[in-house]
């Protein structure tokens, strides 16, 4: 799970970039943006997750 | 896109302006104070560090600012471009994307360069060094020095100089103004990315690697207390830190935005109404938490509205300033509470807060406060490119390295204390060490 969300948030990065190259207008580049940040957020989420200890007896 | 990436020869950096000899001389009196910053930086490091560990952590700061100078100066400068004579670029959408600088390596040409190219090199020598100890900070008390000092060098052979190169060299974000009319390009005046943001994305990749200190996140219970072990150490650090601070964004402002030198005492103001407005905020969210001010969150307060304002107090105003400084105060002792209570992360120093979080806060701000329109675009495609690709890029190279050279010192090491463990002998010979009641 924690790689999973460390492929994600590269995708996200790629987002952004297409944003650059594909939009000329601020406007629809600024909500791919937005988007690939959210892909990104999420990727991260997932990574801290599976980063995360269990909780009470089934901790190491 | 060019699937072929292309070498050709580097444009003259912008920073290679003509630049009076009084501003040269300026600039290089603030850069010789900037390393204040790397001081209080290490002594926080050690001071929120157990006293078991001190000597350990201390010869790691040091251990680690010269190998991270020695690796830039080998091979990460040439990576990073300043010098400028080559670099690789890719071709997309009709327009040229500098992805990495391909100078001279071993610093050859330094001498013959510009002397502004001068300059911003020793700029990025400092943030390389700076760079480094904040992933230390955050391993203290189980990251072996070995891995420590790896680390290091990955991170100034590899990381910050692809990251230097895309911010401060001419690199595709700082030229998103020109290439795509995208405000003035990713704005970075005192290091809020390349240093901050990017030492507390490697401080996260650590601590995930290295692992909780043990007894830090028992069976029973949330988290056990770890208090630092000399609050003056870390309070003393946050004064030095400041005499850095102030140096270091004026010298930022002068090389990265090309600030007037009529702007450099606003810009220093604006550095410490940020720090201090942080602390404010923190002071008053710690007393209403807890009753009483607590003294390490009120310091990590105070270094994160520095770290703010590495992004922005070279432009905003110094209300704005303010305002940059008081959210991060009051969002840094709360992050430090919800990273470890319930994300359990181990982080002693809390430089993934203080530096990650507060120089995040700081870029976005930049983009709302810098005075060319469109600049919070350029601001979040530079945050995109820095959380998106340079932070798996990071936890990446760590975990191979972890591989080779393992981060966690073995469960005796641990327990006998990073001193004894690593270096033979404690910061504190006559003092009695008190057995820790979480290895019972």
């Amino acid at each position: 799970m924690k790689y999973a969300g460390l492929l994600l948030m590269p995708a996200g990065f790629f987002l952004t970039i297409a944003a650059l190259a594909l939009f000329p207008d601020q406007g629809r580049r600024l909500a791919f943006v937005l988007c690939g940040l959210a892909v990104i957020a999420m990727g991260l989420v997932v990574a801290v997750r599976g980063h995360m200890l269990p909780h009470g007896d089934n901790r190491p | 896109m060019n699937a072929i990436p292309l070498m050709v020869p580097a444009p003259i950096p912008a920073q290679v302006a003509t630049m009076t000899d009084a501003a040269f001389a300026l600039t290089l009196g603030l850069l010789l104070l900037a390393p204040m910053a790397i001081a209080g930086v290490a002594l926080i490091n050690t001071g929120l560090g157990r006293s078991r560990s001190a000597a350990q952590a201390m010869l790691g700061n040091l251990a680690l600012i010269a190998v991270a100078v020695i690796v830039f100066a080998f091979i990460g400068a040439s990576f990073a471009g300043s010098l400028g004579s080559a670099e690789i670029v890719l071709h997309a959408a009709g327009k040229t994307w500098s992805v990495l600088g391909l100078g001279s390596f071993l610093l050859h040409g330094l001498n013959a360069a510009a002397p502004q190219s001068q300059l911003a090199v020793l700029f990025e020598f400092l943030s390389v060094a700076m760079l480094v100890l904040l992933p230390w900070g955050s391993g203290a008390d189980r990251l072996r020095l070995a891995a420590g000092c790896a680390s290091a060098a990955i991170l100034a052979a590899i990381v910050f100089p692809l990251a230097a190169h895309w911010i401060w060299a001419g690199g595709w974000l700082s030229a998103l103004g020109t290439n795509f009319g995208v405000g003035a390009g990713f704005l970075d005046a005192g290091g809020a990315a390349t240093v901050h943001l990017l030492g507390g994305m490697s401080a996260l990749a650590v601590v995930w690697i290295a692992g909780p200190r043990r007894g830090k996140f028992p069976k029973e219970g949330l988290s056990t207390a770890m208090p630092g072990h000399n609050a003056t150490y870390v309070l003393f650090g946050c004064l030095l830190a400041l005499v850095g601070w102030l140096a270091w964004n004026s010298a930022g402002a002068i090389l990265w935005v090309h600030a007037p030198l009529s702007a450099l005492p606003g810009t220093a103001i604006n550095t410490l109404l940020s720090a201090s407005g942080a602390l404010a905020a923190t002071y008053s969210v710690t007393r209403f938490r807890f009753g009483k001010p607590d003294a390490s969150l009120c310091a990590n307060g105070w270094l994160a509205g520095l770290v703010a304002s590495s992004a922005c107090a070279a432009f905003a105003s110094p209300v704005e300033s303010l305002f940059v400084g008081g959210v991060a105060g009051i969002f840094t002792p709360l992050l430090i509470e919800v990273l470890e209570l319930a994300l359990s992360i181990d982080d002693p120093t809390g430089a993934i807060t203080v530096h990650g979080a507060a120089g995040l806060w700081g870029l976005i701000a930049a983009g709302f406060f810098a005075p060319k329109p469109g600049q919070l675009l350029a601001q979040l495609i530079g945050v995109a490119a820095l959380l998106g690709f340079v932070f798996p890029l990071i936890y990446l190279l760590f975990a191979l390295l972890n591989r080779f050279v393992p981060f966690r010192v073995d469960p005796d090491g641990e327990r006998m204390g990073m001193d004894l463990h690593e270096i033979g002998g404690g910061a504190y010979p006559e003092f009695v060490i008190h057995r820790d009641e979480s290895y019972r």
